[in-house]
């Protein structure tokens, strides 16, 4: 179906209660030319661009749970591209210009919000830091504005500028920056690939691989039986490992949780998504009213979806020093995501030493932002057998050939980024 | 999550550091890039029960060595960890 100011005023007229469901929730067929495993808004935004873009379209999103049960429905929602290496530069901003074309593109409401992104920084260093990231922005052509702390007291007089050790000096804005909806993201992308054709299904839990005499996957072992596949894509965000494993693949990547949190529903004080740069605490407000926020991973490898304690702590002490405030509201509900930690911080969209498996893994904490863009280079990936130019440093041997993008310039380690 | 330092008894979280898995062996300088490459970036990533590095800043500074499930946070065993700090108890 196609949604119009005509669709919406007959749905109003009938009490809003004749909405059709959005996408069909199909049963698997016994063979895909190419089938997705993980039905998160990555797989999904794959499928989509398959079957829009490189006209694939006998193609099935296989999802263990409901789509949009993992980090797809579990994130911060911040979208941005405020990246200052080669290789996430470009990348994030084919991402956000995706974005910014995404409701047009699906036909779908995801609330794509460009209320813009501010770093806020304490320190004559962090500032030169922050000047040179923005200025590499701009020099690939992306917003970026450097804001002195005038600036910065007009637009969040709230803020505690009093503050001995972490002054606010001011911050680096993109003002394109902002959040989106993250539920309807995927929704969005599951209604657009299923009116073309796609196969979306769900309770459908990869447990193999079939391979030939060669070693090829020629498809996929699942609680829903067999299914055979000309091309198998992996977009599984924090089980990488585990399904990787199935393959007999160890990878650069290990499991973390990251918490979020999300506070009662206050009146609109945050005109804009901020992050705290002497600590790591980044908020903003949903349409709802609630304070959306988050900071560190807990630093070790968990499965449990769930955080402890200590950085429960010290993610509010960090809302606490920026914005004092903020203790008077209280915190209303906490979750955590499992994600894929690449030891160098950045994705892997890859073939993977397997033949026919192809790998879209390692997002860690900052994957939501890349979804229109993961699932248009992954898509190019599976279509043609090639890196898209904006993806062709994640490949899998930078490692091995000491070509890693470690934006935080923290080394070889998970709990580091 | 509580860890038992076989030292200072029952702390909470805060006071300790993470490593990761202590399963990756150093390799030889002779082994070669392939075998540096796997030490250094490559992890079985467990999901069940792992053994893996942690240090006790905030107590005795000693690292151990804790058995953990990764898909329920319980920690079944806590040793001193291959070094100095197993040399205080003569491990
Ligand atoms: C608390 C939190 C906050 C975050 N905040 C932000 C943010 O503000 N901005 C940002 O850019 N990023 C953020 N992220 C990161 C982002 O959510 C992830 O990087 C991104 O969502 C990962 O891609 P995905 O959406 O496809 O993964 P997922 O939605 O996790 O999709 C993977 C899917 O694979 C399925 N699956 C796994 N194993 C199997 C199997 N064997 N068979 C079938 N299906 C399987 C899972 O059920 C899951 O639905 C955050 C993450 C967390 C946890
Ligand atoms: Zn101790």
């Amino acid at each position: 179906m196609k949604y119009s100011i005509f669709s919406l005023a007959r749905a109003a007229l009938s009490g809003h209660k004749n909405w059709q469901r959005t996408w069909r929730d199909a049963s698997p067929k016994g063979r895909y030319d190419v089938v997705i495993i993980g039905g998160g808004g990555h797989g999904l935004a794959t499928a989509w661009f398959l079957a829009s873009e490189f006209g694939i379209r006998n193609v099935a999103v296989l999802e263990k749970g409901w789509i949009g049960s993992g980090n797809a429905g579990r994130n911060t929602t911040i979208i941005r591209s405020n990246y200052g290496l080669p290789g996430n530069t470009g990348f994030y901003e084919l991402s956000m210009r995706l974005w910014e074309r995404m409701e047009q593109d699906l036909n779908y409401n995801a609330m794509v919000s460009q209320r813009g992104v501010i770093n806020l920084y304490h320190s004559d260093a962090q500032r030169d830091a922050y000047a040179r990231r923005g200025n590499t922005m701009r020099i690939n052509g992306i917003d970026a504005e450097l804001l002195d702390l005038a600036a910065v007291k007009k637009m969040m007089p709230f803020l505690n500028f009093d503050n001995a050790r972490f002054p606010v000096q001011g911050g680096l804005l993109q003002r394109r920056g902002g959040t989106a909806r993250h539920d309807a993201v995927v929704w969005g992308y599951a209604h657009a690939a299923s009116e073309l054709g796609v196969d979306i299904i769900q309770n459908c839990e990869v447990t193999g691989f079939t391979r030939d005499a060669n070693g090829k996957v020629t498809g996929v072992e699942t609680s829903r039986g067999r299914i055979g596949a000309g091309k198998v894509g992996m977009a599984v965000a924090g089980s990488t490992s585990r399904v990787a494993a199935m393959a007999g693949l160890r990878l650069p990547i290990e499991s973390h949780v990251l918490q979020a949190f999300v506070s009662e529903a206050i009146k609109p004080l945050l005109p804009n998504v901020m992050t705290f740069g002497a600590g790591h605490f980044y908020v903003s407000q949903s349409d709802k009213g609630g304070l959306v926020f988050g900071g560190d991973i807990d630093g070790y490898n968990s499965y449990a979806q769930r955080g402890n304690l200590p950085v429960m702590e010290d993610v509010c002490e960090g809302g606490m020093a920026l914005i004092p405030m903020i203790g008077r509201v209280r915190l209303l509900r906490q979750w955590g995501g499992i994600m894929d930690m690449s030891m160098d911080g950045t994705p892997i969209i890859d073939k993977s030493p397997v033949e026919g498996l192809y790998l879209n893994a390692g997002w860690c904490y900052g994957g939501f932002k890349a979804t229109p863009g993961s699932g248009l280079v992954f898509a190019h990936l599976l279509a043609r057998d090639e890196s898209h130019q904006e993806a062709a440093r994640f490949r899998l041997d930078r490692f091995q050939r000491g070509a890693m993008i470690d934006e935080k310039g923290q080394g070889a380690q998970p709990n580091l980024h | 999550m509580r860890i038992v330092c076989p030292f200072c008894g029952e702390r909470e979280l805060g006071e300790f550091t993470y490593l990761g898995d202590a399963k990756p062996q150093r390799p030889a300088p002779v082994a070669g890039e392939d075998a540096v490459y796997e030490y250094v970036y490559l992890r079985d990533n467990i999901a069940g029960s792992m053994s893996e590095h942690w240090y006790h800043g905030g107590g005795c500074r000693a690292w151990l060595k804790v058995t953990r499930n990764t898909l329920t946070h319980e920690i079944s065993a806590v040793a001193p960890a291959a070094g100095a700090g197993a040399a205080k108890v003569g491990a």
